[in-house]
């Protein structure tokens, strides 16, 4: 009896290690391509011959993309929007969540729906982008041109992060916050004496959330400022040199292909892109191992609230 | 009986033998009285509480109500007005839902995206939701933390690439000799390896009425599931010890733990998520799908399975100038109504099912 336990659960081991190892490098796989294909020649990536390690290794396409003055701005573009919007994003969420936590504020379930409500029903995709034709307006008169602005201050919102944040303050001992109003704390002391210090890993996940979804970011980015090519973030760059220079989106006329590939004989626009997706996600893997924990610890978290 | 009923907030003097209020009571009592005039006194005393609110009901009402308000151009000749003032816009009644459902022109479209968008959404529940379940369980076979972390950082990591780069990779991957190219993409040359037909393969699988639905799903598996087993591992490792040995001493073998113990106890998590995911099943990655759309006038687009009711609504505000907002407002409107129907519902049955309500 016992020999057979063994053997069932030494099988089921093997298969776990198995399924979990050959799954973890099909993760990885993709990013190990492309750094090879970056650095592989034209002759091989049209072949399609590179498979893990770079062939005929060249490093003109990744300098193309190191001295290309534009995808640096966009790239800029990308820190401006992806701080100040996390920024912003964050400073109105712990306002709000502060406040939302808080029994004695008055119409709080008023408040909670508010909220709750845009998670169950969204305008859709023409509506909003038709109001931030409208907001575009707005701020044009009021003197605000730039449509970097737009994306900043009304894009990323995110309910479940402030719901996130409430439920971790809601967390904290009230009898904190009653010692430090007998002090003499004021509202906003409170906040910022107690409240987040002690919710620190939230408010952390929460950032990096509203971080990475703002480094991520292509769609309205893509549809606000498609006229501005120089506010884009570097995802809208990316998707436009593909679109322009190569055939693998299908949206390339014929001609500009052939043309950047007569023009740059020494690399492949294929090359170029992956050396640009390898620039734009070098950010998120350098930070990447530290804030892994976090993420779990915020899954978690928002998966089951009573 | 008197006794009984009020001995929570009367207590008895054994010395005098008589009742009196209990202290708390009075100070309720109090309060009850003067509630009205307390009310406003609390939020003048409180306001600062309430200006914290303003700065995110503002942002909310702005960017996502006042969306809702442009809803209204469903019902209104885009024609009429000024384009930024959906007001300034005169009513055509349901004419362009009567478009949606009966013109001989766009209304297949609107039906195959409509369908698309189900059954885009479908196959993401069938294949996506068991994969992280079954990961959870089997990093709980990992015993070596080193290791288990390992590959957890690995399998995390595609969550956190953006869906221009999923695409971009994808794409390449996945692409065909078109263009003068002498070899398709790595991944491409994999499946012509398992008899995936060769033309196909060189106008790019992804292009391809035939391939594009399993591209999308194995993509949406590579994105997320690691990330998703989170959820699922954190339930597993949760299970005690104990119940394993017990379990063990009752001669279970792995199969038999499995039934017995494990699903069990993660039985609760996994139908909440299950009503979760239900809950947010119509809102497709429309980013992603718009990434991945041929360009239709491809003969090999994949426009008949991939187009959703977003995408179509998008394309349509974009190329048709006399109706193409009423009519993409009108069809996720539609769609719209019929997610937040299914999240209303999902949240019942969890009420219902687990005393757990997600909201």
């Amino acid at each position: 009896m016992k020999r057979k336990t063994e053997k069932s659960e030494l099988i089921f081991r093997i298969v776990a290690y198995f399924v979990l190892i050959v799954f973890a490098l099909l993760c990885v796989y993709p990013l190990l391509y492309a750094l090879s294909a970056s650095f592989s020649s034209v002759s091989a990536i049209d072949k399609g011959s590179v498979v893990i390690v770079p062939i005929e290794p060249q490093g003109d396409a990744f300098l193309a993309v190191i001295t290309n003055n534009m995808f640096w701005t966009n790239y800029a573009n990308t820190l401006f929007l992806t701080f100040l919007g996390t920024i912003w994003a964050l400073g109105y969420s712990i306002l709000g969540a502060y406040a939302l936590s808080k029994k004695r504020l008055l119409g709080r379930k008023g408040f909670n729906f508010f909220l709750v409500f845009t998670m169950w029903f969204s305008a859709g995709i023409v509506p909003q982008y038709q109001n931030y034709l409208t907001t575009t307006e707005v701020f044009a008169n009021l003197g605000i041109v730039d449509l970097k602005w737009t994306v900043v201050l009304a894009m990323g919102m995110n309910a479940t992060n402030i719901i996130l944040l409430r439920n971790s303050f809601e967390g904290v001992p009230s009898e904190i916050e009653e010692a430090a109003r007998i002090d003499g704390a004021t509202e906003l002391q409170i906040l910022t004496k107690v409240y987040i210090p002690m919710s620190k890993a939230t408010i952390a996940t929460v950032a990096l959330f509203f971080g990475i979804s703002r480094w991520n970011g292509y769609f309205w980015a893509y549809k606000v400022m498609r006229t501005q090519s120089f506010s884009w973030p570097v995802q809208v760059y990316i998707r436009d040199f593909i679109d322009t220079y190569t055939n693998i989106s299908g949206k390339a006329s014929g001609d500009d292909v052939a043309a950047y590939a007569a023009t740059h004989p020494d690399y492949s626009a294929v090359s170029v892109v992956y050396s640009m997706v390898i620039c734009a996600i070098i950010p998120i893997l350098a930070i990447y191992p530290f804030i892994q924990k976090y993420f779990a610890k915020g899954v978690n978290m928002g998966g089951v609230k009573e | 009986m008197f006794k009984l009923k009020c001995d929570d907030f009367l207590v008895y003097d054994e010395l005098t033998g008589t009742y009196s209020m209990a202290a708390d009571q009075k100070v309720r009592d109090e309060a009850e009285k003067n509630s009205w005039k307390s009310t406003g006194f609390t939020v003048l005393k409180d306001w600062r509480l309430y200006a914290m609110l303003i700065p995110m009901i503002l942002v909310y009402f702005l960017w996502k109500y006042m969306p809702m308000y442009e809803l209204t151009a469903c019902f209104k000749d885009p024609s009429t007005g000024d384009t930024l003032h959906v007001n300034t816009f005169s009513w055509a009644g349901l004419r362009y839902f009567q478009v949606l459902f009966t013109d001989s022109d766009l209304s297949p479209d609107f039906w195959l995206a409509f369908r698309n968008t189900f059954i885009t959404a479908f196959y993401g529940l069938l294949f996506g939701f068991p994969m992280p379940i079954i990961l959870a369980l089997f990093f709980n076979e990992v015993r070596s933390n080193l290791v288990r972390s390992v590959l957890q950082v690995c399998v995390y990591l595609p969550k956190f690439l953006s869906t221009v780069i999923v695409t971009s990779l994808t794409l390449i991957l996945f692409r065909g000799t078109a263009g003068g190219l002498q070899g398709e993409g790595v991944v491409a040359s994999v499946f012509k390896a398992f008899g995936a037909d060769k033309n196909l393969v060189s106008s790019g699988l992804v292009f391809t009425t035939q391939y594009y639905r399993a591209i999308y799903i194995i993509t949406d598996l590579w994105e997320h599931a690691g990330y998703d087993s989170i959820v699922f591992f954190a339930a597993v490792i949760a299970v005690s010890p104990t119940s394993y040995e017990a379990a063990q001493i009752d001669g279970a073998g792995k199969m038999a733990q499995m039934r017995y113990v494990v699903i069990p106890s993660i039985l609760s998590t996994v139908v909440i998520m299950l009503i979760m995911k239900i809950g947010g099943l119509l809102s497709v990655g429309y980013e992603k799908i718009y990434l991945l759309l041929g360009n239709g006038t491809n003969s090999t687009s994949n426009y008949d399975v991939a187009q959703v009711i977003s995408t179509l609504s998008n394309q349509w505000s974009e190329t048709r100038a006399s109706d193409g907002r009423a009519l993409g407002t009108a069809a996720e409107m539609l769609n719209n109504l019929i997610g937040m129907i299914l999240v209303l519902g999902a949240n019942a049955v969890a009420k219902k099912a687990s005393n757990v309500s997600l909201y």
